[in-house]
């Protein structure tokens, strides 16, 4: 098994290619997206693929530490960040290619017109545990 | 009818007497002997010296008697992270000391912070924190734990009429009223008219009146919005919260109509959660729904939870299409 991070970006991916902001779908469309993405993290549950999934409000906050005494700076949202993440699944699958293809049928979710986003969605695959039995034995062990 | 009448009556009474009174409104202190036992564990368990968190963790294993992983699964944090805020939360109290009486409002805070949480998991907090109010209730004589009871009570029988199947909210004014619970309701307000006739108001009561004028009406088009404006002035005098400021913008939108909603708007801090949301409502009450739907857009961008802000998003959505 290996775990997989999908993220969902606001901003940064390159443009879906059914590419309308959600207020101006119709309340019905609304509804039936989210009802795909409850029903396909429901069915991989079901299938013991599931681990997580988090949605991100859009803004955050730059924060650093300032030096003993002082406290931290803020600062942001940066309009200039290219990069804003707007949630995440975790899955736990037996492949690469599983991965890729519960990627895709979660780009699949309907929006306006009720037709496929087609959005791009960023596949991260995580560090797995350093293996009892290695491949490589001679190389790490 | 008859109750709000009698909400009416309290109310005036109240703020007739409110000043002088004022120093008796605290409770004596004092518990009832037999009830020592249980109240000192919910003062414990909500010792100021407590963040909340700590306090809601710990009043739900040692008063509530719930599991750690119960309370872990409820929070949605790791079994191990909370069993290490409950025992820092024990350590804590530990050393506390017992020579002054406990506060009760520091308890009625983690009741209603429970309570708020709403429900995730196995765990119904909601439930919970009723039956630990309710104990409390037994344990110690006094109005505002009457008054978060009725409160919580009032609430919790809109529960079901609250969430669509599909899992979106449903806005008061939209809820099904036959779905509500007429038997917690009358519970509730039972509860609160025995706390009001004490004339002790506090805040709870205060709103709980305010939920309870919402229960009688059998109609969104038949609730006392006049009424409810002046119970949200009693709460500006009792708490001064910028919460309550904002409810009542909306409470005065509807009684007075929604310009004098925005007017009182104009004078809550624009940079408080739900503002926006609050705008684009009475701008759409206002007939101004290109505007509207622009500040639901924003307001769910700015939305605290998911469920609120897919509703907003709908409501901007909803409006476009109209527009369009």
């Amino acid at each position: 098994m290996a775990k997989y991070l999908l993220l969902k970006h606001y901003r940064g991916a390159p443009a879906a290619v059914n590419d309308v902001p959600m207020d101006q779908w119709t309340p019905e469309e609304i509804s039936a997206h989210l009802q795909y993405m409850n029903d396909f993290a429901a069915r991989l549950e079901k299938t013991g693929e599931f681990v997580d999934s988090q949605a991100l409000s859009p803004e955050g906050t730059f924060v650093r530490y300032d030096g003993e005494g002082r406290p931290p700076v803020t600062d942001g949202p940066f309009a200039e960040t290219k990069d804003v993440i707007a949630g995440w699944m975790v899955i736990d699958v037996d492949s690469y290619e599983r991965a890729v293809e519960l990627a895709g049928e979660l780009s699949a979710a309907p929006g306006a017109g009720g037709k496929p986003i087609h959005e791009w969605l960023e596949l991260r695959p995580f560090y797995g545990a350093s293996p009892t039995i290695s491949d490589s034995e001679c190389l790490f062990k | 009818m008859a109750w709000r009448k009698f909400l009416d009556a309290t109310r005036a009474d109240t703020a007739r007497r409110r000043r002088e009174d004022r120093v008796e409104e605290e409770p004596a202190p004092g518990p009832a002997p037999a009830a020592d036992d249980t109240l000192q564990l919910y003062f414990l368990c909500a010792h100021p010296s407590l963040t909340p968190s700590s306090a809601v963790a710990l009043t739900l294993r040692a008063v509530g008697g719930l599991t750690t992983r119960q309370i872990a699964q409820a929070y949605l944090v790791p079994e191990a992270t909370m069993a290490q805020r409950i025992s820092r939360a024990k350590r804590t109290v530990a050393k506390v000391r017992f020579d002054q009486p406990g506060d009760v409002a520091t308890v009625l805070r983690v009741l209603y912070l429970v309570f708020n949480e709403g429900y995730s998991g196995d765990v119904d907090l909601a439930a919970e924190a009723i039956r630990l109010t309710r104990q409390l209730a037994r344990a110690i004589d006094h109005p505002e734990v009457s008054g978060l009871l009725a409160l919580m009570l009032i609430h919790h029988a809109r529960r079901a009429a609250r969430t669509a199947p599909d899992g979106s909210l449903v806005p008061l004014a939209e809820q099904d009223r036959g779905r509500w619970d007429t038997t917690l309701i009358s519970e509730g307000i039972a509860i609160l008219q025995a706390a009001l006739a004490r004339d002790r108001l506090g805040e709870f009561q205060a709103q709980a009146a305010i939920a309870a004028l919402h229960a009688d009406a059998q109609t969104a088009g038949e609730t006392d919005w006049v009424q409810i404006v002046e119970w949200y002035d009693e709460l500006t005098r009792l708490t001064d919260s910028p919460v309550v400021r904002l409810n009542r913008a909306v409470a005065v939108g509807e009684a007075d109509g929604p310009r004098a909603g925005l007017a009182a708007l104009a004078k809550v801090d624009a940079a408080l959660p739900r503002h926006t949301a609050v705008a684009a409502y009475l701008h759409e009450r206002d007939g101004d729904l290109t505007k509207a739907a622009r500040l639901y857009a924003e307001a769910a961008h700015q939305a605290p939870n998911l469920a609120e802000r897919d509703h907003l998003t709908r409501q901007a959505a909803r409006l476009n299409a109209r527009t369009r």
